[in-house]
């Protein structure tokens, strides 16, 4: 070997390791101590221990904001992914027509872009003059005259006036959530799709097995890895909203914190408040979860595996 | 089910209804977005989509107006700046992160070096540090290093994600045969030369894909620009919209033109590089 050759490795990975450990983990180290202290400012502080902790654990809003994130998390895996999948599996049908341009179109609100997004969803949930409210409102009067639900069905301007964005915020953000990701998470169930063994499909039909009995049987098995990945993903990406329910929500989280997430709650107190040390702890407190859910899926993963 | 049932049958009809179905609720909202950018603040709310009236396919033409996007580019918000902003952090973050990435997943996977082991363990311990938890200690270590304001405190950063260094390493124990680059060694090329001339163009779907994420990060930053950038002719699209939102709340005629112009640019880049990006997703990161 030449001395070219034996240095170059170290060249090579000499960009990453510097700008990693100065950017990613001077500021890991920093988040030990920064947590235990009270800041004035970005330069002084005082020590104060735990105390950050044991505040956020009395702190109301602190069991607000993980409540509401705990229920972004779940709406967004029970609801998204689910219907993720059924796109996936609808698309990836012999004898459908368009594929790639249904495939694209699926795909598009990720271009659109999350504060975009944001931006969007704000106008098109407000009260009396956006597009959902209208578009109920006028589904609404469509059916009004039909017996028994006519009469149940409230009037158009309490279906103009849903404060999906002040009071409704979790709904309203699990729904827009479910409109940009969903085509997304559909692109990994397509690719897993493709590796479900043909053969074993075609035996399960010549044994009479039923679409149903199919996709148990066959299909889930085979793309249970990706599936894995995909809801773990989905997990830790949910436990992380932020700028969604920030830019969307009045105040950035809505009327009484109906949409307080985690995030917002830290990034609010670092940076409005000035409180540094506390969102450092905030920051500690969404790690600690965010490994439970890691763990979580390592646990079942493993106990499938044993089966 | 078999090969002989003809194609158009009720089942082909249901699916075929219902991508129809969801395609509608993925449009609208889009569409809604690009008519609503062409309405003024009292144009916005007199009609809930198009402007119906007289005139060409049943609409009222005059009721729609590019006086918006003017005043966007106009000196009264002057978004042409944030978007040149935008595209300068945008590009140097993606050439930047897929470079350094690219050369050092290349070199875990390819080159042999003490170490090797513990870099590899490095990268994946990396993986998962959350990065709310990094928020408030890079905010103020930036201070500290005197980096606040800068573009080198919002680049330098996001050029180095563990994720890319892990793609690029997977990228190259997939498609890089060791036995050309000892070809090539053979051939006295440089490593580095290897690297640049030989592997590189054998890992262009995962350079196109990573480059398209980086890009689109950077793009969508906002909690970044919003923490590190101070001076307001510096701030990107995200915050510069954002902005605008909170400033002409009931502009949204104004608001919705804002957003057109900042995803224009990115819906364009995407189509352009669609199919190294689905390629360089479904070879490296699903890997199931």
């Amino acid at each position: 070997m030449t001395k070219d050759t034996k240095a170059a490795p170290y060249l090579f990975l000499a960009p990453f390791l510097i700008l990693f450990l100065v950017f990613t983990l001077v500021p890991l180290f920093q988040s030990v101590p920064l947590a235990t202290q009270h800041t004035f400012g970005p330069d002084a502080s005082i020590d104060v221990g735990m105390e950050k902790f044991s505040r956020a654990f009395g702190d109301p809003r602190f069991w607000t904001a993980l409540r509401n994130t705990l229920v972004f998390t779940t709406g967004s895996v029970l609801i998204q992914l689910p219907v993720a999948l059924a796109l996936a599996l609808v698309l990836n049908r012999k004898h459908v027509l368009g594929r790639g341009i249904f495939r694209l179109l699926f795909f598009s609100p990720q271009l659109v872009g999350l504060v975009f997004v944001a931006v969007l969803a704000m106008v098109m949930f407000q009260k009396q003059k956006g597009l959902v409210n209208s578009i109920l409102a006028g589904g609404a009067d469509l059916i009004r005259g039909l017996p028994i639900i006519g009469g149940w069905l409230p009037s158009k301007s309490d279906i103009l006036g849903i404060p999906w964005l002040e009071t409704l915020a979790m709904p309203a953000l699990i729904i827009t959530a479910l409109w940009m990701y969903a085509g997304f998470n559909m692109i990994y169930f397509l690719a897993a799709l493709q590796n479900v063994p043909k053969e074993l499909e075609e035996a399960a039909m010549i044994d009479g097995a039923g679409p149903i009995r199919r996709f148990f049987a066959v299909t889930l098995p085979s793309i249970k890895p990706v599936a894995i990945f995909v809801v773990l993903l989905s997990v830790i990406g949910s436990i992380q909203v932020f700028e969604l329910a920030y830019i969307m929500l009045p105040e950035g989280m809505g009327l009484q914190d109906s949409g307080l997430t985690l995030v917002t709650y830290l990034f609010k107190n670092g940076f409005e408040i000035g409180d540094l040390g506390y969102a450092t702890a905030i920051g500690w407190l969404i790690a600690a979860l965010l490994s439970i859910a890691a763990i979580t899926q390592r646990v079942l993963n493993r106990s499938e595996v044993r089966l | 089910m078999n090969g002989k049932r003809p194609s158009i049958s009720v089942p082909w009809v249901l699916v075929h209804l219902l991508l129809i179905a969801v395609s509608i609720v993925v449009i609208v909202p889009l569409l809604y977005l690009v008519i609503s950018a062409f309405k003024t603040e009292q144009g916005f709310l007199e009609h809930t989509f198009l402007p119906l009236g007289e005139g060409a396919l049943g609409i009222d033409w005059s009721q729609l107006t590019t006086k918006q996007l003017g005043r966007l580019f106009s000196s009264e918000i002057g978004i042409g700046r944030a978007l040149v902003n935008s595209i300068f952090l945008s590009a140097t973050t993606a050439m930047l992160a897929t470079f350094i990435c690219a050369l050092a997943g290349y070199a875990s996977a390819a080159l042999d070096f003490k170490g090797k082991r513990a870099f590899e363990w490095l990268v994946l311990a990396a993986l998962i540090i959350p990065p709310p938890l990094l928020i408030a200690p890079s905010y103020q270590w930036l201070h500290t290093l005197g980096l606040l304001d800068s573009y080198t405190g919002l680049i330098l950063p996001a050029v180095a994600p563990a994720f890319g260094v892990f793609l690029f390493r997977q990228a190259t124990l997939q498609s890089v045969p060791k036995s050309i680059l000892e070809a090539a060694r053979i051939d006295g090329l440089g490593e580095f030369g290897i690297f640049l001339v030989i592997a590189l163009p054998m890992l262009r779907p995962m350079v196109g894909a990573f480059l398209i994420i980086t890009f689109l990060a950077m793009w969508n930053n906002f909690i970044g620009p919003q923490i590190v950038l101070q001076s307001a002719e510096k701030q990107p699209l995200s915050v510069v919209i954002y902005q605008t939102q909170t400033a002409y709340y009931s502009d949204y005629g104004l608001l919705m033109a804002g957003t057109l112009v900042s995803i224009l640019p990115v819906a364009a880049l995407f189509l352009f590089l669609q199919r190294d990006f689905i390629a360089g997703l479904s070879s490296g990161a699903v890997k199931g």
